[in-house]
């Protein structure tokens, strides 16, 4: 079975039924909304996989089925389905992610009475990352963009009496929207230079030659082209959504949701969302390539910002204590090593790394929210430990998950997309620094997981909760297997032997280039994983942890660093000292606008017309009748006569008007009627 | 029925249920609240049936009734309307009555609040189907009257002083506005919109107004300018607005907010733009800086609210200086890309019904709150609202992020044209708007956390009920349409799109 371009939007539609309909189920129902969004999501998977037979039919043709959405003026605003590889690898990913998101979640919230609730939003959010996927326009895109955000509200501030994570919402939202505004900006640039914002239109669509020669061909002072402006602006979305430097300190504050959540966000949907439009715009972003003139290339900017996230996430990683945090700046990482991918030009390899991440960060999360639902809400890791022999399932499958993320060798799926990403970063032409950090961050990787491993499962119980943990209950440790093994397997649709993956996104053959040619990176990168793993093994394997206030032994020897990184080097003090402090100070100077300027005109001109009544009234009663003493008397008595004088005037006032529109009206007609 | 008996009736009507409720003076209180609520609730039955006679194919008038009036002035009982006219009457036939029950809900004096509420609607309905200054301004500064006895007599605490402090600022609008008018009336001898815009149009305008004396054509210009700014509100004319909307009962802050501000904003296409695009495209410069003065410092001072009115009011503020942003982009730019005007004027007729939805929706949601507690409506007062009451949440939820221009809502569709549009003609305009987009996110959100979310405390602590019957049948249709209009905005756009292409057709010709 194929599902054409037309019917794609069923592929987000059954889990928008499943939250519409959850959302007006009466509060009682605590079955129906969870067996809804199971089923929608479970129908989306087939569909996805339907989709994706369609695509890889034809892997090089871009399948659209185009529609008006209203008619503004005489222009129709029109959105799209797009079918290609791209959007069906990730519609199919994205699915098979959230199905056992889904399944490990009903037994994960059993007890929360909102659990309804909770799959309400679930279905929300994947439907709107599934719409996101198979948008053939940047405007439909940027709709189902703004409603990730809103679902990615709704859940991390899922338990929202907290006030951490009602705060941890908030913040998520508003920094997100935040490079949404860059987003907003792009989108605006683009519609008002090509008239158009649907990707694929039979030659008219913004990705299209046509489109992108213009947008090259722009010229802006100082050498930018509309291409590169536009390609920047769009990218300051992806910086948002993505968690990439300087927009990255929502992400580990998102923690803050049930871990599901955090498994969901990370994994295949949300941060994924900013990789995949930068893939999907691709040639926008590579549009301004070939030009000289231009100062920073799109691309450039992307590459920059995707090493500093890599090696960044990675450092502060090494430093945090919870193990959400630890996965959490992990995931910054990782993001970074996509972003840095695709700045270099290889968004094949960035989106090869993020289907491999997606499953492997996945089993992360959910094995980190198996050990936090066994240890009843323990994820401090220096009061878990020993779970490895209590928790054996959970502990097997989350080595495998660690081994896939810093790569060993030949085996995990994370080996072979990181290698993609380094091969060509290595190759580069502009510079080699991207290429280092991401080696540096192979090391850091290494080290923190391996810290994170000895810490939480090794050595003794450190807390009463990790002492009284077993095995999760069968719907968390399947899902949990599943994704091992996906964790292996993922990685082979991708390896330098079968560049399968390669093929079908790009629509072109992709030459199998054997064992050779890259060979000496993969042996150094495997080198470097070693080395990553002895040191965190030497710091916290060959002693583990037997006291949970003992001091971190890297704050030992680097005690500066370590408060430094444990810190998350102040990103969010120095925000809220600059960002935060501006936006005060303007609050401020608007509301003094408001009361002493704006307002003193109100104030003034009540009081010119309370004076200006005041006077007549003193020269009518006083002047003309008593005299002058007795009007200066009043005029200097109190506020409050004022006050009486005030209101009355104004009844009258306003009576008068009545009444004398009335007669005027009255004389008008009888007068135009004779 | 005619059709020009359609339009004395859309306005008579609610007169005329005020009318009843004045003079019977022993009507019970039940009796008087079904009449008010029927006879407000007639706006929206003429509503429909002006819709079916709406005539896509005509950017004009599809129904006009002219009868000389006062020969001896040359005044006309003109009533007419296009798709623009219509588009408010149906947002006033929405609004209205729901605004009506809200302010009836638990009012004392129920009979005086009806038959001041049925003048204020029939008012407001007046100045969208009038085309004569005469009948118009009556029905303008008619709807003064009936607004300041409802927040005065059914307000808050200082309704007092915010009631004679809106009357007097509104007033001194006016006054400019009749001043204008009266000499657009020597030099012309007409105060007949169409006619006007059409001796504009022949260039013979300027001429006569200049006749008058060289300054003239520019003070008239600033006198209908600012009558109608203070109106709208435009920047920095909005200082009457916080106390007001504070002050006044909710219902009557609903209708103050969701049509009320509406006559400004129709104002400005009707009679400003029409009759006077030079000026319009002279000072077009610091009308740009003016509203977008609006948005920006508007959306900052709402930040700086710990009240809700207070910061709906700044919201306000920042919504409807949207609608002008738009207009004055267009006005500015003469002949530009008429993609562009047709976005941004499309745009902003939609930004200001939809705004009309949702701000109205938040105002009730304020009452809501403060029934609740008894009190006025300091974020302090309240905490974890959305466990105690999570009905009400779901539905408050909706019209906050409405108002925060989430896609698939309806405030997105009118923004994101007006964006559009400005973005084209004005681009610095546009960017620098977007930073109120963020600070808007911002303190609907800090709103959100501080009142909704968190543990209970304050007046939510004790008990604390969610929604009742009466209650729903007033938010639940605000929600229906805003999902309705954001899902499917060729509903309104479809209204409007034949005016927006004559419009900008008339702008690219030469």
């Amino acid at each position: 079975m194929m599902l054409p371009a037309s019917q794609l939007w069923l592929i987000p539609a059954l889990p928008l039924v499943a939250a519409v309909v959850g959302a007006a189920a009466p509060r009682t129902a605590r079955r129906l909304p969870v067996v809804l969004a199971l089923v929608a999501i479970l129908g989306s998977f087939l569909l996805s996989l339907a989709a994706l037979f369609g695509a890889l039919a034809a892997p090089a043709a871009k399948l659209t089925a185009n529609f008006t959405w209203f008619l503004a003026g005489s222009t129709p605003v029109r959105l799209g389905w797009l079918l290609d590889p791209l959007g069906a690898i990730m519609s199919v990913l994205v699915c098979a992610v959230s199905v056992l998101v889904f399944v490990f979640s009903t037994a994960y919230l059993r007890e929360d009475p909102r659990i309804g609730r909770f799959f309400t939003c679930l279905s929300l959010f994947v439907a709107a990352m599934l719409g996101l996927l198979v948008a053939n326009s940047l405007l439909l895109l940027l709709l189902c963009w703004e409603l990730v955000g809103l679902a990615s509200y709704l859940l991390i501030g899922f338990w929202f009496e907290r006030p951490a994570a009602a705060a941890a919402a908030k913040k998520a939202f508003v920094t997100t929207r935040l490079g949404d505004l860059g987003f907003l900006l792009g989108l605006l640039w683009l519609f008002h230079a090509t008239g158009s914002s649907l990707f694929y239109d039979g030659g008219a669509g913004v990705l299209e030659a046509g489109a992108l020669e213009r947008l090259a061909a722009t010229v802006l002072p100082g050498g930018w082209t509309a291409a590169t402006g536009i390609g920047l602006l769009l990218f300051a979305g992806a910086v948002g959504k993505s968690g990439q430097f300087p927009l990255h300190v929502w992400l580990p504050d998102a923690m803050e949701g049930p871990t599901p959540v955090s498994a969901l966000i990370h994994a295949a949907t949300m941060v994924a969302a900013g990789v995949f439009l930068v893939a999907r715009v691709f040639p926008l972003m590579a549009a301004d390539q070939g030009l000289a003139a231009v100062p920073v290339h799109a691309l450039t900017a992307v590459a920059v910002v995707g090493s500093i996230t890599a090696l960044l996430g990675a450092a502060l990683a090494v430093a945090q204590t919870d193990i959400k945090r630890v996965l959490a700046y992990s995931t910054v990482s990782q993001l970074g090593y996509m972003m840095l991918a695709v700045g270099v030009g290889a968004w094949v390899a960035a989106v090869f790394h993020l289907i491999t991440h997606a499953c492997f960060k996945a089993l992360l999360f959910l094995g980190s929210g198996s050990v936090i639902h066994a240890a009843h809400h323990e994820q401090d890791s220096r009061r878990l430990g020993g779970l490895a022999g209590r928790m054996r399932f959970t502990y097997v499958t989350f080595l495998l998950g660690t081994g896939a993320l810093i790569g060993l060798p030949l085996v995990f799926s994370g080996f072979w997309s990181k290698e993609a990403v380094l091969h060509a970063a290595e190759l580069w032409p502009v510079s080699q620094l991207p290429f280092l950090a991401g080696l540096a961050g192979v090391v850091l990787t290494a080290f923190y997981m391996t810290r994170l491993v000895c810490e939480t499962f090794l050595s003794r119980a450190r807390s009463e909760g990790a002492e009284h943990a077993q095995e999760s209950p069968r719907a968390m440790t399947l899902p949990l297997a599943v994704l091992a093994v996906a964790s292996i397997c993922a990685g082979w649709i991708g390896t330098p032997a079968w560049p399968w993956l390669q093929s079908q996104l790009t629509g072109a053959p992709v030459a199998a280039h054997g064992w050779s040619d890259g060979l000496g990176l993969m042996v150094l990168s495997t080198v470097l994983v070693g080395v990553g793993i002895a040191a965190g093994w030497w710091m916290y394997g060959r002693r583990p942890r037997v006291d949970a206030r003992a001091l971190d032994p890297l704050a030992q020897r680097w005690p500066r660093v370590f408060a430094a990184l444990a810190a998350r080097l102040w990103f969010d003090e120095w925000y809220a000292a600059t960002f935060g402090r501006l936006l005060r100070g303007a609050a401020a100077l608007a509301a003094w606008l408001e009361r002493w300027v704006w307002g003193g005109v109100v104030g003034l001109t009540g009081r010119i017309a309370e004076t200006t009544g005041e006077v007549n009234r003193a020269i009518d009663e006083d002047g003309l009748n008593t005299g002058f003493d007795r009007a200066s008397d009043g005029l200097r008595h109190s506020a409050q006569r004022y006050a009486r004088g005030q209101t009355g005037d104004v009844q009258g006032y306003l009576r008068a008007v009545v009444v004398g529109l009335a007669v005027l009206a009255l004389l008008l007609i009888w007068g135009g009627v004779r | 029925m005619t059709a020009s008996l359609l339009l004395t009736g859309l306005v008579a009507v609610p007169w005329l249920g005020a009318l009843l409720l004045g003079v019977a003076g022993s009507l019970p209180a039940r009796a008087a609240r079904s009449l008010a609520v029927l006879a407000s609730a007639s706006t929206l039955v003429f509503g429909v049936l002006l819709l079916a006679r709406f005539d896509p194919s005509l950017a004009g008038l599809f129904v006009e009734e002219r009868v000389p009036w006062i020969r001896s002035l040359g005044i006309d009982y003109h009533l007419g309307l296009d798709g623009m006219g219509l588009l408010f009457v149906l947002l006033t036939g929405i609004l209205g009555p729901l605004a009506l029950v809200t302010t009836l809900r638990r009012a004392t004096r129920v009979r005086a609040a009806g038959a001041w509420f049925l003048l204020l609607q029939g008012s407001a309905l007046g100045v969208f189907v009038a085309l004569d200054f005469f009948p118009w301004f009556i029905c303008w500064e008619l709807s003064l009257v009936p607004a300041f006895f409802l927040i005065r007599g059914w307000g808050g605490a200082h309704a007092g002083t915010a009631a004679y402090r809106f009357v007097v600022f509104t007033l001194a609008g006016s006054a400019g506005l009749l001043l204008a008018f009266a000499a657009l009336y020597a030099a012309t001898g007409t105060m007949n919109f169409t006619d006007l815009a059409r001796l504009r149009a022949a260039g013979e305008l300027a001429g006569k107004l200049g006749a008058l004396g060289a300054w003239t054509p520019v003070l008239v210009f600033l006198g209908v300018l600012v009558g109608l700014g203070v109106k709208a509100p435009l920047f920095p004319f909005h200082a009457w607005m916080p106390a007001t909307y504070a002050e006044a009962p909710a219902g009557v802050s609903m209708f103050l907010t969701g049509v009320m501000s509406k006559m400004g904003v129709y104002g400005f296409f009707r009679l400003l733009w029409p009759i006077f695009p030079e000026e319009l495209r002279a000072y077009a410069g610091p009308l740009l800086v003016m509203a977008l003065g609006g948005v920006v410092l508007g959306a900052l001072a709402a930040l700086r609210s710990g009240n809700l009115r207070h910061m709906l009011a700044y919201s306000s503020l920042n919504h409807v200086s949207y609608c002008l942003l738009a207009l004055f982009a267009v006005a500015g730019a003469g002949p530009a890309d008429g993609v562009a005007v047709e976005s941004a004027l499309v745009g902003a007729l939609l930004q200001a019904f939809n705004h009309g939805l949702s701000a109205s929706a938040l105002f009730f949601v304020a009452g809501v709150l403060e029934q609740r507690s008894g009190g006025d409506s300091d974020f302090a007062r309240f905490g974890g609202v959305r466990n105690a009451a999570p009905r009400f949440a779901l539905l408050a939820g909706v019209a906050l992020f409405s108002s925060l221009g989430l896609p698939g809502l309806n405030g997105f569709v009118g923004e994101f044209l007006i964006f559009r549009g400005v973005f084209a003609l004005q681009p610095l305009a546009a960017a620098v708007a977007t930073v109120a987009l963020l600070v808007t996110a911002i303190f609907l959100l800090s709103f959100w956390q501080r009142v909704f979310h968190g543990p209970r405390s304050g007046a939510v602590a004790g008990s604390f009920a969610d929604l009742d019957a009466a209650e729903w049948r007033v938010l639940g249709p605000l929600v229906v349409l805003m999902i309705l209009l954001g899902v499917a905005p060729q509903l309104l756009a479809g209204l409007i799109n034949p005016l927006a292409m004559s419009w900008a057709a008339s702008l690219t010709l030469p």
